[in-house]
Parts: C-alpha cells; structure tokens; sequence
C-alpha cells in the first residue's frame, strides 16, 4: 500500500522539476496516497499470458523519408515565442 | 431553439450566394459577446475570422464548410489569437503553425471565430481547472458544463457557432456533451491528426466535433479524418467516407453494458437510459444484455497511464523555449523549478506528480506495465463482445451536471466523473454522446460505441438513433 511521506513527495517534486508550496505539499502527500491506493486494485488482476499495449490500433513502425520541407515558418517565427534569445539561439541560465 | 441551420445546408448557401460568411461571423461574433457571462470563451480571433470571411465572399471559392464559424477548444494552435490550453505557463504563446485539423476545416472554408474554455491542458471534468475561469452550464450558471471540453459544448448549445472542436482523452468531448445536451463524437484512435493539438496522453488523445445534429457532426469529421504525415499515429480514413448516412436500425444488435447500469450509477439515470433502449427496440434493433469483466478496472488503469504519459508530454514546458519563464533564476535547474512550480496549476501538477511515480524506477512494473497489460485484457474482452453485437450502449456518465465547487476538493470523485468514458480511450474504439432525456431539467447523454474504425456505421446508428429518441 502506497503511503506516502512528505519526504516522498519532496523527492518525487525533484524528479519532476517542480517547485511546490508548503500547501501543495501537504495536500498532495494526501490526495496522491489516495489516489495511488485506488489504482493500487489492479496489482491483483490476473493477467497471465498477455502482453502489455501502447498503441491501441497495432500500427507499428511508421516511417517517411528523411527529408527537408518548408512548412512556411522561418526560424525567426519559431524564435518569437521564446523567453530569452541571443544571435538567433536559445539563451538559457547556467548549468553549474 | 437553434439559430444555426444545418452545417450543409449553411455551406449550400453561401457557395449560391444567398448567404454571406460575413455576416454568419458577425452572427457568430455576436452571440458570443451576448453570453460572455457564461465563460465560455477564453478569446475571440475576430480579425482574422473577418478577412477570411470576406475573402470567402469574394473568391466564391466555396468548399464544403464554406462561411461555416466554428470554435476550437484553446488547446488547438490556430493563428489569430494566443493558445494557452488554458493554462498560465503558455499564456502569450502564439502558434508558429496550426493544427492539421483546423488546416484541413480551413481549406474547406470554415472559419474559427473563438478559442474555448477549457480544464487546463484537458485535465478535468468541468473546466473547474482552467486556469482562468469556470464556465456555466448553459442550463443551469450555478452547475459546470462537464470537462475538459466544457466552453466547446456550451458555446454549441449557446448558440455561438454551429459547431465546435473537442479532445477527448477520457471523456472530454462525451461527457461535456451529455451534460449540456449536445452531439459528442469521439472518433477512433487515430482517425484525425493531432499535429498541432497541445497533447495529454498520447495513447489516448483523439480529436473530434461537438455539435447539434449527427449529421453536421459527421460532416465535420469527414473533412478532417485521414492519414497525415505530421502525425504517425493516424490511420486511413473510410473509402466512403462518414457522409451520407442511413438510419435505419433494424436488425443491428445492440448490446446493453451491464458493468454501467448498476453500481455507482444515479438511478435516475439508469430509466432514462433504459427508456431510451425501449425506443431502440421499438425500432427494430435486437437488445442484449452483455458483460464485460474487467470494464470496472478501466478507471483505474486509465489513472496509470494516463498520469504517466502527461508528466512526459509536459516536461516540454521548461520555461527555456516557451511558455511563462521565471525571471529571477539563479541558474537551468531553478529556473525548470520555478517556471513550472509557479506556471502549473495544481491539476496539472498532481498529475505530474503521479505520473513521475508510476513511471519511477521501482514502480514502473507494479503500475505502468500492469495498467499496459490490463489493458489488452479490457481490449480482449471489448472485442469478443463485438463479436456478438454491432454497438454497445449505455449512460454517459454517472450522474447530470453538478454543482460548480462540488467535488473540486476531492480530485478523486472529480475522477470517478469519467467512469463511463475512459474504456473507451484505452480501447482506441469511436463513441458518440446523444441527448437522450433530462432529469430536472439537466440533460443526459446516451453513449453508443462500436468496434474500432466502425466510425461510419456508428454515426448511421446515431443518426438513427437520433431521430426516436
């Protein structure tokens, strides 16, 4: 049974890259314990004998060329939407 | 009741000239000013609804939408106007492209005059998660219009469009449509493209119309579906296409869901389901009860898998290349912090959080590849049924549209509204939601399924279906 602890949810908030509130974490140490614990009925399920599905439709492997097309946009129009730009590239913070 | 003609019958008119895409826009821009108080609108792309409008007038190059408005839920990107998905973290995105869907309407001369309310990024079953408002129920202001697609199904029943776009992950264009009392189609699995629709889950996401007649909704459907090479999931669309529908109902076998009309259910729900199924056999159809097992697992398995492939398909909004972007930074890691803690609503972070633990290292057996693996065994299942019937019939959802702040603190009842929908999407099969009765004056939607790519015969059976109820 999936309990979790603030510590938990702390480490779970890392992973994710998400910053929470005092709030939100109390909250979430609860509602995502209860939450887990109603999905938790299929851990009984039978399900020997069958593969898992991620694509309902069976299609598989669908492939197209390689190719360069316009799509009518130009860089500048892709660049217009980001927070932070220099000489046409994407600025970010520093890593380390 | 409806201002608007059928969406034909609009196309017919404007390509003689008798009617002018003008002054339907201007119809359309006008209802919606009219009802603002109803919230189900997020911004109108007036602008650029108008020159369309008026270059459609003058090339009279018609096309089979030609002058018709439409709404697109905001999480379409479209020109004209910002796509937020509702949310705070793309407030201010401008799409560089559009959806292939609105492409495709487009090109046959339908004009979007609206973006639609919505529960942010599609997470909800009221709209009670936008991050910016909460829609009325056109019926009833004090209750939600069902979510995620609540502002696309209230601007149909308001009047403000003849038809609108929905997604549909788990329920969100059937459910809306059961509670305000308009047509709900989801197609199968990858019939229309979702190349340029902010996604959810992608094993799960389709893309379909809600609108006030079967037919316009078919018609809207067969000009979007079809194999697009923007997106690798979508299959080949019917050589006859999903227009000109029979409706006759004679001799189709029709299988009644035992799993849905018991338990959990409000009972009042259940007569007016079955009276609705009187008429179907008055009608001609042969009624069978059938079981399917493992259908009251299905919420479960949804809430794995769905979760997981949302904290995936969001981990794109990092606050680097779009979207809200916290300005104080010391440095990547509080910037990805900060920009997501503050541009994230709580829905979308809840989601994150439990898909980040089912997918976890650890954990990804016990819970993603178990719900993977339930869910062949709920496919097994539907598709022996269908051996026997030609569709399955049942409510909807559990109960009419409730009160706004009703289950808004307890997300797991939030949950258990999508009971109903969300085999559906785990099965990749078409499902359509129809009026088929009121409770108090609230609406309630019958739900008809069929086997996948059965997408023309369940439409034939809903017209039909549509005219006795």
């Amino acid at each position: 049974m999936a309990k979790l602890s603030r510590e938990d949810v702390l480490k779970l908030a890392r992973l994710a890259k998400l910053e929470l509130s005092d709030e939100e974490i109390k909250q979430f140490t609860t509602e995502i314990s209860e939450i887990l614990q109603y999905v938790e009925q299929l851990q009984a399920v039978d399900v020997s004998g069958l593969e898992p599905t991620s694509q309902a439709t069976g299609l598989t492997n669908v492939i197209r060329e390689d190719t360069v097309k316009s799509y009518g946009y130009e860089h500048e129009d892709l660049l217009k939407n980001v927070p932070a730009v220099e000489d046409g590239q994407i600025k970010v913070r520093r890593v380390l | 009741m409806s201002g608007w003609p059928a969406i034909a019958d609009i196309a017919t008119k404007v390509q003689s000239g008798e009617l002018k895409a003008v002054d339907l826009v201007e119809q359309a821009l006008k209802t919606i000013g009219e009802k603002k108080e109803y919230n189900a609108i997020i911004a109108t792309t007036e602008a650029r609804a108008r020159e369309r409008a008026k270059a459609i007038d003058t090339a009279k190059s018609g096309g089979r939408l030609a002058g018709v408005p439409f709404i697109a839920k905001d999480n379409f990107l479209i020109f004209g106007a910002e796509t937020t998905a509702a949310s705070n973290i793309l407030k201010g995105f401008n799409a560089p492209y559009q959806a292939t869907a609105i492409e495709r309407l487009e090109a046959e001369g339908a004009i979007c005059v609206a973006k639609a309310n919505l529960d942010a990024f599609a997470h909800g079953a009221s709209t009670e998660n936008s991050d910016f408002m909460i829609t009325k129920n056109p019926h009833d202001k004090t209750r939600v219009p069902g979510g995620s697609s609540g502002g696309s199904a209230a601007a149909v029943v308001l009047d403000m469009a003849p038809f609108a776009l929905g997604t549909d992950t788990g329920g969100s264009i059937r459910q809306p449509a059961s509670f305000t009392g308009c047509v709900g189609y989801k197609p199968t699995y990858g019939l229309v493209s979702r190349s340029g629709v902010v996604a959810m889950a992608s094993s799960l996401d389709v893309i379909g119309p809600l609108t006030r007649t079967v037919e316009d909704a078919a018609l809207v459907l067969d000009v979007m579906a079809g194999r697009d090479n923007l997106d690798s999931t979508t299959i080949e669309r019917d050589a006859k296409g999903y227009i000109n529908l029979g409706s006759s109902l004679k001799g189709k076998k029709v299988g009644i869901i035992r799993e849905h009309m018991g338990e959990g259910l409000d009972p009042k729900i259940i007569e007016v389901v079955n009276e609705a199924v009187k008429k179907l056999e008055a009608a001609g159809a042969e009624i069978t009860e059938i079981s399917l097992p493992s259908l009251p697992l299905s919420l479960a398995t949804y809430y794995i898998i769905c979760p997981a492939e949302i904290s995936s398909n969001l981990s794109r909004y990092d606050g680097q290349r779009f979207g809200y972007s916290y300005e104080n930074a010391k440095d990547l890691n509080e910037s990805y912090m900060q920009s997501r803690g503050r541009g994230f609503g709580k829905e979308a972070k809840r989601r994150i959080m439990i898909g980040t633990y089912v997918l976890s290292s650890g954990y990804y057996d016990a819970y993603y590849k178990k719900a993977q693996t339930v869910r062949t065994k709920l496919i097994n299942e539907f598709n022996e049924v269908f051996k026997e019937v030609d569709f399955l019939v049942g409510p909807v959802a559990p109960t009419t549209a409730f009160k706004i702040g009703e289950n808004i603190n307890d997300p797991l009842k939030m949950y258990l509204s999508d009971v109903m929908t969300v085999a559906v999407n785990l099965v990749g099969i078409p499902a359509v939601s129809l009026r088929c009765g009121d409770i108090d004056g609230l609406p309630v939607g019958l739900q008809i399924m069929a086997p996948q790519r059965a997408d023309y015969a369940l439409l034939e059976a809903a017209k039909a279906i549509e005219g006795i109820l």
